[in-house]
């Protein structure tokens, strides 16, 4: 992956200079942008607002497992929060961040002007917060918002459902339309935008995991649409899809959702590859290792991702052939994810390593990542799942995954490309704070949690036998700790954007990529001639 | 150049439009499928909706297999729902008859569907029902009673791993939900 950049920064200014537009002032130029760089922004602050509501409702849900027996909320509520945690976090938070760094981050890295689409990108960005608004509001209505978990199961969806669940669905097809015009988006960015010279295998991993991100976001979102409009009718029109009264049956639910659910974990996690292989070459001053390997890697994971869905429903009374199938071909997936992870530590492996922030996240995510990638291992294992199936067990491995995973790596990438943002540097010292209290407390949140699992404590109730209490009371004081650390990154990113000390054009001395040939913070129009890679 | 790029991605949106609106399409098409799968391949436990016919074949004398009824009901329907006899040994081949009966313990008019389900799973497409009364919803007056019949034949093939068939019933309240029986479903397919 050598882009040799032939521009200089000067050359960059010079044709700058050609645009005497800059951004618009005042709220119109928010609603009404087609800048890629704006509607990251407004992606990134978006899904930062949705991490700390779905957060706040982590904390209700870690203060009442505080204790033993029913002490803040009434169980309804409880579940109202399991789901709409889950709900938020996965399409709030989760989603939007990555397609805010895709925006940002694709054009300035393929060297094109600025997204294929930029009014189909405003308008898949301004209905997801029409999307939150309507999920949050059924919070407050009669009869409450969705209790039936983020998988929305039926017929716990259906017959036993709360009278709010057409809001539910209805955000969902929204937030469905928003991610797959997005995806639509990226999809032509990068085949029809890219600068002349940028032939695929040049194309940084952050384009590659993302290009075949949205071919599984095109591929699965849809499925999703069908299920939640299954359920609708279910629920308001008298058909029986799901129920077994009419002719359908549940578990055909579990099979539907489970074919959108298991692409959607990778299409949470493949960016964050990207991320991180940007991240961990820069700050080991060495080349990526193996990069050829790390692309085909991507798509053998993306591939995989649809022949192994049933791996979350072991337990529904499948014929013996199906379970081995199922499980041997997960275990498939650790081949390709073993590859990446043993590429980032040979890419790590004697180079000239420094630890800044964004370095600091990456190995973390590295190490924390392989742990919730070796519980899944274990999870795989048809037999034993059968034990973890829908215990705290189940919550450590995805919070591992998706948190100090998922979580971990855009946080990473904040760091590594706010002095592109903004032009500043974040300040160091608080960046490394919030790593250091975040990744203390959330192991002091998750990793106690395979414990209370694989001691039999189920995931999803609000209420559990005394012998829990202990570790419980452990996980909650690292939970309320995780969730106020997030704090010092908002302040992180709030004193950066407000100042600090100038980034250069090229803050790392070991980073690569076109972004970094444009001046700091990058200029509202960039690469309006497409630049010269050799 | 831009009008070239224009051609390019309007030609590539409208393809990744109709990989969308197909994969939409596709999650219906996955109930379909997922009903002929599960008949084709006897898995989950689902018996077929319509009655099968029975053409004489060779009873195998050699061979009992153990045939066990349950039948449960659904909380929100008032109903007694039990086999006549809970055990069966009956020989592959051989057509058997019995009963369940029902009684509707409301002082309403109320429409029941029983839905059959065979452990394991992978004698459900040897389990036949030459008459049963799953076929039909079932309405009972207040306080009635009914006698409900069921015909079947262990298909001689079963495999020898199973000797023992469990045949579950259970009874769902579809008082004005508005389904058509399973059995004219089964005619539209």
């Amino acid at each position: 992956m050598s882009t040799i950049i032939q521009d200089s920064p000067a050359a960059q200014d010079d044709h700058h200079d050609d645009h005497h537009h800059g951004a618009p002032k005042g709220i119109m130029r928010w609603l009404f942008t087609t800048n890629h760089k704006d509607i990251g922004t407004l992606y990134l602050w978006f899904s930062f607002i949705m991490f700390l509501t779905g957060g706040a409702m982590a904390m209700v849900i870690r203060a009442e497992l505080f204790q033993p027996g029913l002490q803040l909320v009434e169980p309804n509520f409880f579940n109202q929060m399991t789901t709409v945690h889950g709900l938020v976090m996965v399409f709030g938070a989760v989603m939007p961040a990555f397609t805010g760094l895709a925006n940002w981050l694709i054009p300035m890295m393929i060297g094109a002007p600025d997204m294929a689409l930029p009014r189909m990108n405003n308008w898949s960005f301004w209905i997801l917060p029409f999307a939150f608004a309507i999920l949050l509001s059924s919070l407050f209505m009669e009869g409450g918002g969705p209790n039936f978990g983020w998988t929305f199961y039926a017929p716990l969806s259906t017959t036993y459902s709360p009278d709010s669940t057409a809001l539910f669905v209805f955000s969902v097809h929204i937030m469905g339309m928003s991610s797959i015009m997005g995806a639509i988006n990226v999809v032509v960015t990068i085949v029809n935008m890219r600068a002349p010279g940028m032939t695929w295998m040049k194309l940084p991993l952050f384009v590659w995991t993302w290009l075949i991100t949205a071919f599984l976001l095109i591929a699965v979102m849809p499925v999703l649409a069908g299920t939640v409009t299954m359920v609708l009718t279910d629920k308001y029109f008298g058909t029986s899809f799901f129920d077994a009264a009419g002719g359908g049956d549940p578990v055909m639910f579990q099979h539907i959702f489970w074919f959108f659910g298991h692409p959607e974990v990778y299409i949470m996690i493949l960016p964050s590859f990207g991320i991180i292989s940007a991240i961990v070459p820069a700050f080991s001053r060495k080349r990526l290792f193996g990069y050829s390997s790390m692309v085909y890697a991507t798509a053998s994971i993306a591939i995989l991702s649809f022949l192994v869905w049933a791996h979350h429903m072991f337990t529904t009374g499948m014929p013996v052939f199906a379970e081995l199938f199922f499980m041997y071909c997960t275990m498939l997936i650790a081949v390709p994810t073993g590859v990446k992870v043993f590429n980032w530590v040979a890419t790590m492996w004697r180079g000239s390593i420094s630890f800044e922030t964004p370095m600091l996240f990456a190995v973390a995510f590295i190490i924390l990542f392989t742990i919730g990638g070796f519980s899944g291992l274990m999870l795989a294992i048809t037999p034993v799942d059968f034990q973890y199936h829908d215990t705290y067990f189940v919550v450590a491995h995805f919070h591992y995954v998706l948190v100090t995973g998922a979580i971990f790596s855009i946080m990473a990438g904040a760091y590594y490309w706010l002095p592109k943002w903004t032009g500043n540097m974040y300040d160091e010292k608080l960046g490394r704070i919030h790593f250091w209290c975040s990744v203390i407390s959330v192991n002091v949140l998750f990793f106690p949690m395979h414990f209370l699992g694989l001691a039999g404590m189920p995931r999803r109730i609000p209420d559990y036998a005394i012998q829990f209490a202990d570790v419980n009371q452990i996980v909650s004081i690292g939970g309320f700790a995780f969730g106020l650390s997030q704090l010092i990154f908002l302040a992180v990113v709030i004193k950066c954007i407000r100042g600090g000390e100038k980034a250069s054009a090229k803050p790392w001395d070991g980073a690569e990529g076109l972004e970094w040939t444009l001046p700091s913070p990058a200029p509202y129009h960039s690469f309006s001639t497409p630049p010269e890679i050799k | 150049m831009a009008k070239n790029q224009a051609n390019a991605n309007r030609k590539l949106i409208s393809w990744l439009i109709a990989a969308a609106v197909g994969m939409f399409g596709f999650g219906f098409a996955l109930v379909p499928l997922y009903d002929v799968l599960c008949e084709q391949l006897g898995i989950n436990g689902k018996t077929q909706s319509t009655a099968s016919s029975y053409e004489p074949v060779a009873i195998d004398k050699n061979r009992t297999i153990t045939v066990e009824f349950m039948a449960q009901v659904q909380s929100d329907l008032p109903w007694e729902f039990k086999p006549e006899v809970k055990r069966l040994r009956v020989h592959p081949g051989e057509l058997v008859r019995t009963n369940f009966n029902a009684k509707n313990l409301s002082m309403n008019e109320l429409v029941g569907q029983a839905i059959p389900s065979v452990s394991p799973g992978q004698g459900a497409a040897y389990f036949n029902k030459t008459e049963c009364f799953c076929f039909n919803q079932q309405r009972l007056t207040a306080k009635a009673t009914a006698e409900l019949p069921l015909i079947f034949y262990v298909d001689p093939d079963l495999p020898d791993s199973i000797t023992t068939l469990t045949l579950s019933y259970t009874l769902y309240n579809i008082t004005d939900r508005g389904y058509v029986s399973v059995v004219e479903q089964g005619a539209a397919k």
